[in-house]
């Protein structure tokens, strides 16, 4: 095996942020190399600061390394001034581990989490040194495979990537690593390339596209036929039915220099039964698994200790509705010295003012907890978590109108949002963040207009309590994704998009404290094209990025030009792939793949939002039959039966308690202000 | 109270910044459990400062930080705890209390010494070089400074400059657990020993070398001394540390 960081260190002093490029992260363990272990490249397709927090790949990452037969190491995308010094120079990709060629592993396996990084994917393959089209590669190439959200639909990777993963990873690494042992055992002969693809076929949840042959007809998918008869005709995801099973990471790799999200990840439940209609991390990861809550607090006791964090978050969709959540929160902040009071399991009610005095800050364990929902029991435990710095808070009501909100089943009153709003400004913020949609299915101008509005009132609402107020409306273009309810809707064009945003510039040009942002609907277009396009959209990808179109998720980077004159040169429309409505009846481009949800359930919902129809959260209420339980034999895992206090969404709560703080939290969150 | 720590920064570690070394440093006192005190205010800070930034890509045998403790029950290991608490690469040589009234490194650090290495240039041509710019009487430099091109004399900070026969980070005898951080060098060229004054500003060695010839590339630098000099004396801010002690010196040679 090969070194190349004697090639690599003389490329580091030419580059910006030159420690993207030298591994040594606290946890990083790689187990030896060896003709009896699967050699697994792990690799995320954008840049090291975006792709070290990833916890699925940091999972699959210790559970390779665990096994016997098996070893991983990780690679990112070399940011383009590093990648011009390794094209000069003949140095290939290589692992941030030990600094390996990637084409000397066995398996190639990318996290695809966002559609926009596919042309990094390309560029990844190419810079390793391995063939970018699938059906170029020989004996001598690794297995390219993929896993994460986009392979929900992965059809314009088909042509590049040996396999798709679909859903969770965590067994089905150890399947494939099977199969990929005794092709490596067998010396990977000529044409045994072709013998593992179809042993991997039949791994449940492995989807590999050369094993299928689609029909076309005219902008439509007439058909998608397995070549084989032992290839399944539809390939269902795989879930784990228990989260306690898979503690991990239990070694988060600590980073040496500055990435995103750099602080501990516990994850605290995985799926989400809320029922958003855009949502397709919502849709594709059902159903509802929480982790045990005595685990949870072990993994935060056991991290905090190890990693020397300050701060926690306690990750999931919606953490706010997580079993307990207040008693976990508490438990994490009242334990004041790390690792210290972990396992008290104090109750919030039991820590008043008096709870904790003379603590010094910074000895304090912060918590955050991302995807809140929108109400006031949810800032009473963001009060209780942000003692020390209230710079400011998020939320997401998606929509400006109430009817909005029904057509996309994100059901929040405007009374919740106010309740919180004025929570959250009683409580010291000063700033609040509002994340909204334009351009979902129905909008009328206002809708659009709406979210001025709600921002305009927020604003007025925080103006009772402090006069530097800064409410934040960002706003960002829908895109429709497979295997949701919206999958049928057209997106609106660039055009539409721009009207809208303009329309809210205006409305919000001379409000005070009101601020408007908005994601460039350009590259909403592009995204757009990626995430519900067949196979042809394959010859597109390699053309943007053959023409240098890398790190699409960038603004600095991203040239929608790129991809609309790939898009004509191969005689593809793009009204036809972003903007059209698609119809019952017609194949969708992934109608071969699963992620459980029956298609009448899928289309039934899409007709419920029509009809501003709600669909409660089934983990609390009876089952409506999506089929992401019962399809798989597996349910809901959660440590409560009922919905958390003060939720409104869906929960067929009482609503009119949406001002209030339960008492406990309040006594508790004041103890900090002070 | 005040504890001073001497550490070394080695190998890959060589290539985070200074804000990555403060960050990593934040957290090994969080693990080692050491009582931190904080600043005042709405972001309380801990009460962390170091000395003079190394650049990122250098190495160094001779940083150090001050540390501001609530209290210090346990001074005994703490060489050791905070070490084992580092990653590999950044490797704590010493650690004592400061007595009270002790300045801090940036006010009293007054000049650094260095190993540069100038990558492809035989050791006659470094010694000619050597001599022209000791003989000189000024040496220019132009950096960019709030965006715009400012010419600074560097030559009054340029205490002391000679080449050298070895380095200290050629292969010597054997030490254990260098080749996980990549301890090795690729780079051959003549290396030069270097006092930089560090008042009114730290002259860094990219500026040495390209005050020497502009056309000349840096190769490896590490910093093998900071000094404080006061009444004509020379002094380091914290001794190494006791010869068994596991020492950055011998691990790094």
């Amino acid at each position: 095996m090969t070194c190349l960081w004697p090639r690599i260190e003389p490329l580091l002093a030419r580059v910006q942020r030159p420690a993207r490029y030298i591994g040594c992260e606290e946890g990083a363990r790689v187990a030896p190399h060896g003709a009896a272990r699967v050699g697994w490249l792990l690799v995320y397709p954008d840049a090291y600061e975006i792709g070290l927090p990833n916890q699925g790949l940091q999972i699959l990452y210790e559970i390779l390394n665990e096994r016997p037969d098996a070893l991983a190491e990780r690679s990112y995308a070399p940011w383009v001034d590093m990648e011009a010094q390794m094209r000069a120079r003949g140095v290939p990709l290589f692992s941030v581990d030990t600094h390996r060629p990637a084409a000397e592993f066995d398996v190639i396996a990318f996290n695809l989490s966002a559609e926009l990084v596919y042309t990094n994917v390309l560029n990844c393959l190419d810079l390793a040194g391995v063939a970018v089209r699938a059906g170029e590669r020989g004996p001598a190439d690794p297995l390219v495979g993929a896993g994460g959200h986009c392979t929900f639909n992965p059809e314009p990777l088909a042509d590049f990537v040996d396999f798709f993963v679909l859903g969770d990873g965590e067994e089905v690494v150890g399947e494939i690593t099977e199969c990929a042992r005794d092709w490596k055992a067998g010396g990977r002969t000529p044409g045994s390339r072709e013998r593992v693809l179809r042993d991997l076929a039949g791994i449940a949840g492995v989807y590999v596209p050369s094993m299928y042959q689609v029909a076309y007809d005219g902008c439509q998918v007439a058909a998608v036929t397995p070549l084989y008869p032992d290839v399944p005709e539809r390939v269902e995801k795989r879930t784990i039915a228990d989260l306690a099973a898979w503690p991990y990471p239990s070694h988060q790799l600590v980073p040496l220099t500055e990435v995103v999200h750099d602080r501990l990840n516990v994850e605290i439940f995985r799926g989400c039964t809320r029922g958003c209609r855009f949502c397709q991390a919502g849709m594709i990861t059902r159903p509802v698994r929480e982790r045990p809550a005595a685990q949870v607090r072990r993994m935060v006791a056991d991290g905090l200790e190890r990693t020397g964090y300050d701060e926690v978050s306690l990750t999931s969709l919606s953490s706010a509705d997580y079993s307990g959540i207040e008693d976990t929160v508490a438990g994490i902040v009242g334990a004041g010295i790390v690792g210290e009071a972990m396992c008290t399991g104090q109750s919030p009610a039991g820590r008043s003012a008096g709870g904790r005095p003379g603590r010094a800050p910074g000895n304090g364990v912060a918590v955050s907890l991302p995807s809140l929902r929108v109400d006031a029991f949810t800032v009473g435990i963001a009060g209780q978590i942000g003692q020390v710095r209230r710079t400011g808070l998020t939320f997401a009501p998606e929509a400006g109108t109430w009817r909005m909100r029904q057509v996309i089943n994100k059901l929040i009153r405007e009374e919740d949002l106010y309740g919180a709003v004025e929570s959250a400004f009683s409580e010291g913020w000063q700033r609040i963040k509002l994340y909204f949609l334009v351009g979902l299915p129905t909008e009328t101008d206002e809708d659009t207009l709406g979210i001025a509005e709600l921002a305009r009132r927020c604003a007025a609402v925080g103006r009772a309590h402090t006069d530097r107020v800064t409410v934040t409306a960002s706003v960002g273009g829908f895109v429709p994704k497979p295997q949701t309810p919206f999958q049928w809707f057209g997106q609106d064009t660039v055009t539409e998009l721009e009207r809208k945003v303009r329309l809210l510039r205006d409305a919000t040009r001379r409000e005070r404290g009101v601020n408007l942002r908005w994601h460039d609907p350009a590259a909403t277009l592009a995204e757009g094209m990626a995430s519900r396009g067949d196979r042809r959209m394959g010859a597109v990808i390699e053309d943007v990025w053959r023409r240098g179109g890398t790190f699409q998720e960038w603004s600095e980077s991203f040239d929608l030009a790129l991809w609309e004159e790939a898009m004509a040169s191969h005689g593809l429309s793009v009204t036809d792939y972003a903007h059209r409505h698609r119809e019952r009846d017609e194949v969708l481009p992934w109608a071969h793949l699963s992620a459980g949800l029956h298609e009448d359930f899928l289309w039934g919902d899409w007709q419920d939002a029509l009809a501003l129809a709600p669909v409660e959260d089934c983990r609390w209420t009876p089952c409506y039959d999506c089929g992401a339980c019962t399809g798989y034999g597996i349910e809901h895992v959660v440590a409560s039966v009922v919905p958390p206090a003060g939720g409104s969404q869906g929960t067929g709560q009482d609503l009119s308690r949406g001002g209030s703080l339960p008492v406990g939290v309040r006594l508790a969150s004041r103890a900090g202000v002070s | 109270m005040r504890v001073r720590a001497r550490f070394a920064k080695l190998g890959k570690l060589r290539w985070t910044s200074h804000r990555d070394v403060a960050r990593m440093w934040e957290r090994a006192v969080r693990r080692v459990g050491l009582p931190l005190a904080y600043t005042e205010g709405f972001s309380p800070r801990p009460r962390i400062s170091f000395g003079l930034a190394l650049p990122t890509g250098h190495e160094s045998v001779a940083e150090y930080l001050d540390l501001e403790l609530t209290q210090l029950d346990d001074p005994g290991g703490l060489v050791a705890r905070l070490d084992g608490a580092l990653p590999d690469g950044i490797d704590v040589a010493a650690a004592t209390r400061l007595e009270a009234g002790t300045g801090s490194l940036q006010e009293e650090v007054t000049s650094c010494s260095w190993e540069i290495e100038v990558t492809g240039m035989d050791r006659q041509a470094a010694a000619a070089l050597v001599e022209a710019a000791m003989g000189a009487d000024t040496l220019e430099v132009t950096r960019e400074r709030k965006g715009r091109p400012s010419t600074d004399d560097i030559r009054p900070a340029l205490r002391s400059l000679c080449v050298s026969d070895t380095a200290s980070w050629l292969p010597g005898p054997p030490s254990g657990g260098l080749a996980s951080t990549g301890r090795t060098s690729c780079h051959t060229g003549a290396v030069l020993l270097a006092e930089l004054a560090t008042q009114p500003r730290g002259v860094r060695p990219s500026e040495l070398v390209r005050a020497l010839d502009p056309a000349l590339e840096l190769g490896r630098a590490r910093r093998t001394h900071q000094w404080i000099e006061r009444d004509g004396a020379r002094r380091e801010p914290l001794p190494p540390g006791p010869p068994d002690a596991p020492h950055a010196y011998e691990r790094a040679s």
